[in-house]
């Protein structure tokens, strides 16, 4: 497969912050990436490098086999970008600010005041931004960013001021870009939105990438425990199937065990099963959440 | 080219909105109005040099006016877009930097340029309609007048780039801009004034003078405008002129220096800026 994105090795220092510390990772077309950290963890420092608005101290950076700093700037009409407080002038119209964006990238206007309607924005296209809230001006930003399909679309915290409606929407409209094969990279701090949206995860932490790679991946790194819960009829304290070594937080009815992975998950639901006294059993595997915090703890402890 | 011009395009658009355009083009023409009916009461109505009084005036008014406009329309034109965060998104498309500075340099200046020529032409009209006989040369002081003065704004709003890609906030660029003006507009001329007293001729010969005059664009503007044949004798600058040996030429040189230098560091600061 392609890559479309490739960060190897890269060192970034603003003066004596280092901002990034020896990050390497690849993105490719058809892939939903998330990239979750605290602030101050090298996000839009990231995002900046890939679209070329900052050099790098160290390493090399590849965005559809160019180096976006270079100046070399062809790549970057296939590029969408919103950043994180999207800002514009405020004394144009939405129609106008957009038209702008579409003829820097060679697009018909016309065509592009379709993405107005795309976001909501139909009705407010000829107000002046200055007029706008701040979830409208999200959607314009939002508009800009899809402007010419773009093969790589690099978003920094995209769904901040969005409300529930058109967050449903922008997922919808990135699932067809990345269908359509475009390469998709999310930075937020809203990891459950994420949950069962990226396919791929990077974690990163003080300016170094702690984890990467698929929930699935992820969660067999970390080995965190998988939590299976049984509610039990008659709340007899007799010896149950279930009881396996990793038991807690049980009570006559509930019990709650701890396994370590998908076999020892597996053995215990057969054997549920196969008790009468078990009315239900739920199954929590770590989530997002959980794997984030879990990685930042271990990095913080072997730093 | 094509996408210098789409930049340009979208300055003036935003300058006609915000009434830049409009504000500006109001205060060209009720001053260059109001000098060029108060300013030929001197020369009375058969005053064959109505037109060149105006000329006069007006280019001496340009002076202390069109930096000030320029450097107040240029001085937060990188920083301000980086500041509001709107530059970050321009350069993610597909623009250079030096594309950037160059497109909204042809849209500051085209606004200084429709300004100057509607603000001034409208003296010039109203001259023209109220019956004053204006003499061919005359015509010719005034239109040169135009093109220099935007020049003089080309400069400034060049200095406004350079200043504005140097500074870490708008503030800085505001107080520095200011601080330019002043220098230029005033303080330069003052201080070569004090020191061709003091030196009394000894080292400062009229050619040296001449030389230093070349540091400041607005004593090349003034040379340029007030040592006209026709103009001179109105402009107190005749002893100047007379011997002055610098051709016509070569100040407009020095003030096309004036303008690309400034504009060439500015995307040069500029390209190596980081955001």
């Amino acid at each position: 497969m392609t890559v479309t994105v490739s960060v190897s090795g890269v060192d970034k220092n603003y003066r004596k912050v280092r901002a990034l510390r020896d990050v390497s990772f690849d993105l490719i077309p058809g892939r939903l990436s998330a990239l979750v950290g605290h602030n101050g963890a090298g996000k839009t420092t990231l995002i900046k490098l890939m679209l070329g608005l900052i050099r790098s101290d160290r390493g090399a950076i590849r965005v559809m086999g160019q180096d976006p700093a270079a100046g070399e700037f062809s790549a970057r009409r296939l590029l969408g970008y919103l950043p994180e407080n999207v800002a514009f002038n405020a004394a144009l119209t939405g129609r106008e600010t957009l038209t702008f964006y579409a003829r820097l990238k060679q697009i018909k206007p016309s065509k592009a005041w379709a993405l107005l309607d795309r976001v909501g924005l139909a009705d407010a296209a000829d107000r002046r931004v200055g007029t706008y809230s701040k979830g409208m001006r999200q959607r314009l930003g939002l508009a800009q960013a899809l402007l010419g399909q773009p093969r790589v679309l690099l978003l920094d915290e995209p769904t901040t001021g969005l409300d529930p409606a058109l967050r449903q929407t922008f997922y919808e409209i990135l699932n067809e870009l990345r269908d359509d094969g475009a390469t998709v990279l999310i930075s937020s701090h809203a990891l459950n939105e994420l949950e069962d949206r990226a396919e791929h995860v990077l974690i990163m932490n003080q300016g170094r990438l702690v984890a990467q790679g698929t929930l699935t991946e992820l969660r067999s790194l970390s080995q965190l425990p998988i939590r299976v819960t049984f509610d039990l009829a008659g709340g007899g304290n007799d010896e149950a199937a279930v009881s396996i070594a990793g038991e807690i937080n049980s009570s006559p009815c509930r019990r709650t065990v701890l396994v370590s992975d998908e076999k020892g998950k597996m053995d215990l639901l057969r054997a549920a099963a196969n008790d009468p006294r078990v009315e239900n059993i739920e199954i929590a595997a770590p989530t997002l959440d959980d794997l984030y915090a879990h990685f930042l703890n271990t990095q913080e402890k072997a730093a | 080219m094509r996408t210098i011009l789409i930049i340009a395009f979208k300055e003036i658009q935003e300058g006609l909105r915000n009434r830049w355009v409009l504000a500006t083009t109001l205060l060209l023409a009720a001053l260059a109005l109001s000098l060029a009916f108060l300013g030929s009461a001197p020369t009375g109505n058969v005053g064959a040099g109505a037109l060149d009084v105006v000329v006069v005036s007006l280019s001496s008014l340009t002076i202390f006016l069109l930096p000030l406009i320029a450097l107040l329309i240029s001085h937060d034109a990188v920083v301000g877009e980086m500041e509001r965060g709107t530059m970050i998104l321009l350069l993610s498309y597909p623009v250079g930097r030096s594309q950037v500075i160059l497109g909204k340099f042809c849209g500051h200046v085209l606004i200084l340029a429709f300004a100057t020529v509607i603000g001034y032409g409208a003296a010039a009209a109203a001259l023209a309609i109220t019956g004053a006989s204006v003499l061919a040369a005359s015509w010719y002081a005034f239109a040169s007048m135009l093109g220099t003065s935007i020049m003089l704004g080309a400069v400034f709003v060049a200095i406004g780039y350079l200043v504005s890609s140097l500074v870490r906030d708008r503030g800085t660029a505001a107080g520095v801009s200011v601080g330019i003006w002043l220098l230029m507009v005033l303080v330069f001329d003052m201080a070569l004034l004090g020191i061709l007293v003091i030196d009394q001729g000894q080292i400062i010969s009229a050619s040296v003078l001449e030389g230093l005059l070349f540091l400041n664009p607005t004593d090349l503007y003034r040379l340029t405008n007030l040592t006209g044949f026709n103009v001179s004798q109105f402009s107190g600058m005749a002893g100047l002129a007379g011997t002055a040996t610098t051709s016509i030429g070569a100040l407009l040189l020095g003030l096309l220096v004036w303008i690309a230098a400034p504009l060439g560091l500015a995307a040069a600061f500029f390209a190596r800026r980081e955001l």
